[in-house]
């Protein structure tokens, strides 16, 4: 069969294809948004009828991910590290649920957070949770993984958490295909309690949980995914999961490593492995994408000196690895670099040429002139981007929906007024609620929802929010005369900032609705329609 | 045959569409291939790269180590400067001479022509005007890929099957536009090497 050239985000999802996923369900986040937009315009998913729609947010898209596996069929859920967070709930539960149908959560790590608020390892989780892992080298092994992720999800009834990071998830490869599997059909699980956590179950579930550990490390010592490579100079055994597995192996013509390489796919860490080479080898260098993990339990609390990574200071302790860095902790020589000349400016994104934002920020800026500046709590999105110059406009970006709950906080103790930015899709994904709380305090905030119709930093995927605002925002109990539409454009300008400053001066919640359409997403929409209609 | 190539550009030129050409190329010809992708926010008008490894062997690590590229193609020039460190010592550097002003404090052009011009093995052009001379306004991304086709291992020939691949979907006046600025880039750049 012909190899396909897919991006790694793309390999996990036709390997979840394959492998007779029946849905997928996530909210778009960089760098995992093409997991599901592949499925989304796959033929195969059409015909089948896949599910692969968007969910509001990651809970939910986890949550309904479960529903799936409960009702017997395979399901993915998909989101970027620090969705996994809002997912938490959900996800460390259903690992004492265990899985029906095949479930896997995928979560793409982004460290040096290249598109993102921090480098959390999801690996983390991965342990907190106590279920199996896999993290993917290179796209076939993540097509590999996907493909199989299910069987080994349904083989130990427990959702497997599949991790893979940024530059792995962008970067295109040749991946062969296997087999395509069929879907389940719809099946309870044998047990009917399975899924209810009272006490009394968990209790046992949990248990179950804990009595399984050690089978789970007897397979990932049979894994395939868990490679022992022998070699003769025993001074260093290099211990090396992931993607960082490309970077050793780059440093060595054809792949000849002098030293013993236990390479890592599955967790958990594969014992009898790390035993060989903890007995074998004078000192062990770790080579991870991400936090120290393999490196903390092999090192521990001790500081076992033969236990060399990012504590011991031989790889940097924060950022991604390259090929350089992993040279670098392994003591090869490196080439003299061209010097990286001085007057290089940064070049920071920036809004599009005629973006709403620019006008919404233009006209806050002035209402708030009077009242002095650090009182904007925003968001995560393209507006987020008003925090640089020449705007300066937002004073935090901390998680989705943060901006309202913030706005609420600074205004309960004292900051009045307080004011949230928050774009349309994040508003629907977790702003609601927050709203909520304001509402019942009738806390003196503005809350100002970028509107443009798309879920645009990551790729203009459909909003959740589309139509669907101002009733959201009524029916929270926002009085329907502080609920003010705008159309942010330059010649409204006056307006707008009159608008603002009388809800500026309103001791309760106001929602003000800056309600543009993303150029730049609705120009490449109506392309594509034009397209689909010829 | 092994090639590392590094794409440079600022998000929206369009240096994908110069990947894709070359990758389409390479996968006609059998070869690995590997292309890393800038995704996000950085799209947004900021600096945006791309690694692009060829070789007829299987290819370890998505990026390139600094020192090892073979071929820098920029479409813009200050942008070229910031992946020096990668550049191997006997690599070219291809850029366009057309700047994009979008931030308020961008360097003096004799200071960026200073820079480039220290490196050995360099070819500057400015492709928007070659393409506009041409009349395919569009298509400075593939005169800037002629430039630098001598460089990267395949003929004339090889390239014309690759565009015809990439933009075939889109009417034989699009190729041959294309087609054309290929060979207006590649002229344009001899005179750098010849």
């Amino acid at each position: 069969m012909q190899k396909l050239l897919l991006l790694g985000d793309e390999a996990v999802a036709q390997g979840a294809l394959d492998g007779g996923m029946s849905g997928i369900y996530a909210y778009p986040g960089t760098p995992s948004t093409e997991i599901t937009e592949y499925v989304q315009e796959n033929k195969y998913a059409k015909e089948k009828g896949i599910h692969r729609d968007w969910s509001a947010n990651e809970k939910t898209a986890v949550e309904s991910a479960i529903g799936m596996s409960y009702a017997g069929k395979r399901a993915m859920a998909c989101m970027k590290h620090v969705g996994l967070n809002v997912a938490a709930d959900a996800f460390v539960n259903s690992a004492i649920t265990g899985a029906n149908g095949g479930l896997v959560i995928t979560v793409a790590d982004d460290p040096s957070m290249h598109s993102s608020q921090n480098e959390q390892d999801s690996r983390f989780f991965g342990q907190f949770a106590q279920i199996p892992m896999f993290e993917p080298c290179d796209q076939q092994e993540a097509y590999d993984m996907a493909y199989k992720s299910f069987e080994l999800s349904e083989k130990f009834r427990l959702p497997i958490l599949m991790r893979i990071v940024t530059r792995l998830a962008h970067s295109r490869a040749g991946v062969e295909r296997k087999e395509q599997k069929q879907q389940n059909e719809v099946k309870l699980p044998s047990d009917p309690r399975q899924f209810v956590l009272l006490p009394s179950i968990a209790k046992q579930s949990y248990k179950n949980l804990i009595s399984i550990q050690d089978k789970l490390i007897h397979d990932s010592e049979n894994s395939e995914f868990n490679k022992y490579i022998d070699a003769n100079d025993k001074k260093l055994g290099i211990i090396v999961s992931g993607i960082a597995y490309n970077y050793l192996m780059e440093n060595f013509e054809d792949r000849n490593v002098p030293h013993p390489v236990l390479k890592i796919g599955q967790y958990p860490l594969p014992k009898a492995h790390i035993e060989k080479m903890f007995k074998e080898c004078d000192k062990i260098v770790i080579l991870e994408e991400g936090y120290p993990i393999i490196e903390d339990q092999l090192a521990g609390f001790l500081c076992n000196e033969k236990i060399l990574g990012r504590r011991s200071g031989t790889v940097p302790r924060d950022g991604e690895l390259n090929p350089n860095i992993v040279a670098k902790a392994l003591g090869l020589k490196q080439p003299e670099l061209n010097a990286l000349p001085e007057n290089i400016k940064g070049r920071p994104p920036q809004f599009c040429d005629g973006c709403g934002h620019i006008d919404m920020y233009n006209a806050l800026n002035e209402a708030l002139s009077e009242y002095g500046t650090g009182r904007v709590l925003s968001d995560i999105g393209c507006y987020t981007m008003g925090a640089l110059p020449p705007f300066s406009a937002i004073n935090s970006c901390v998680d989705m929906g943060a901006s309202i709950t913030m706005a609420k906080g600074a205004a309960d103790a004292g900051l009045v007024p307080s004011v949230a930015v928050i774009g349309d899709s994040t508003f629907t994904h977790s702003g609601m609620t927050g709203l909520l709380d304001a509402v019942i305090e009738n806390t003196p905030i503005v809350v100002c929802i970028a509107d443009n119709s798309f879920t645009a930093m990551t790729g203009g995927q459909k909003s959740h929010a589309e139509d669907k605002i101002d009733n959201i925002v009524k029916g929270i109990g926002v009085p329907p005369e502080h609920i003010r539409v705008l159309n942010p454009m330059k010649k409204h300008h006056e307006e707008m900032v009159n608008v603002l400053k009388e809800e500026l001066a309103y001791k309760g919640v106001s929602v003000v609705i800056f309600r543009r359409v993303c150029i730049t997403h609705y120009a490449s929409m109506m392309k594509k329609k034009r397209a689909e209609k010829k | 045959m092994k090639k590392d190539i590094i794409l440079s550009g600022v998000g929206g030129q369009g240096i994908i569409s110069i990947a894709s050409i070359i990758g389409y190329t390479a996968l006609q010809k059998n070869l690995h291939l590997k292309q890393s992708e800038v995704h996000g926010m950085s799209q947004r008008g900021g600096a945006v790269m791309s690694n692009l490894r060829i070789s007829d062997k299987p290819i370890a690590s998505d990026l390139i180590p600094f020192g090892k590229a073979d071929v820098i193609i920029s479409v813009e020039p200050m942008e070229c400067l910031r992946y020096l460190p990668y550049l191997s010592p006997d690599g070219w550097l291809i850029t366009n001479l057309k700047p994009f002003v979008n931030i308020p404090n961008y360097p003096e052009m004799e200071a960026i022509l200073a820079e480039i011009k220290k490196v050995k093995n360099h070819v500057i052009l400015n492709a928007d005007d070659i393409a506009a001379e041409i009349k395919a306004k569009r298509s400075m991304n593939t005169v800037m890929l002629g430039a630098a086709a001598p460089f990267l291992g395949f003929t004339t020939e090889d390239f014309e099957i690759g565009i015809r691949g990439i933009f075939g979907g889109k009417g034989e006046e699009i190729v041959q536009q294309n087609i054309d600025a290929l060979n207006a880039g590649l002229k344009e750049a001899e005179k750098f090497y010849k």
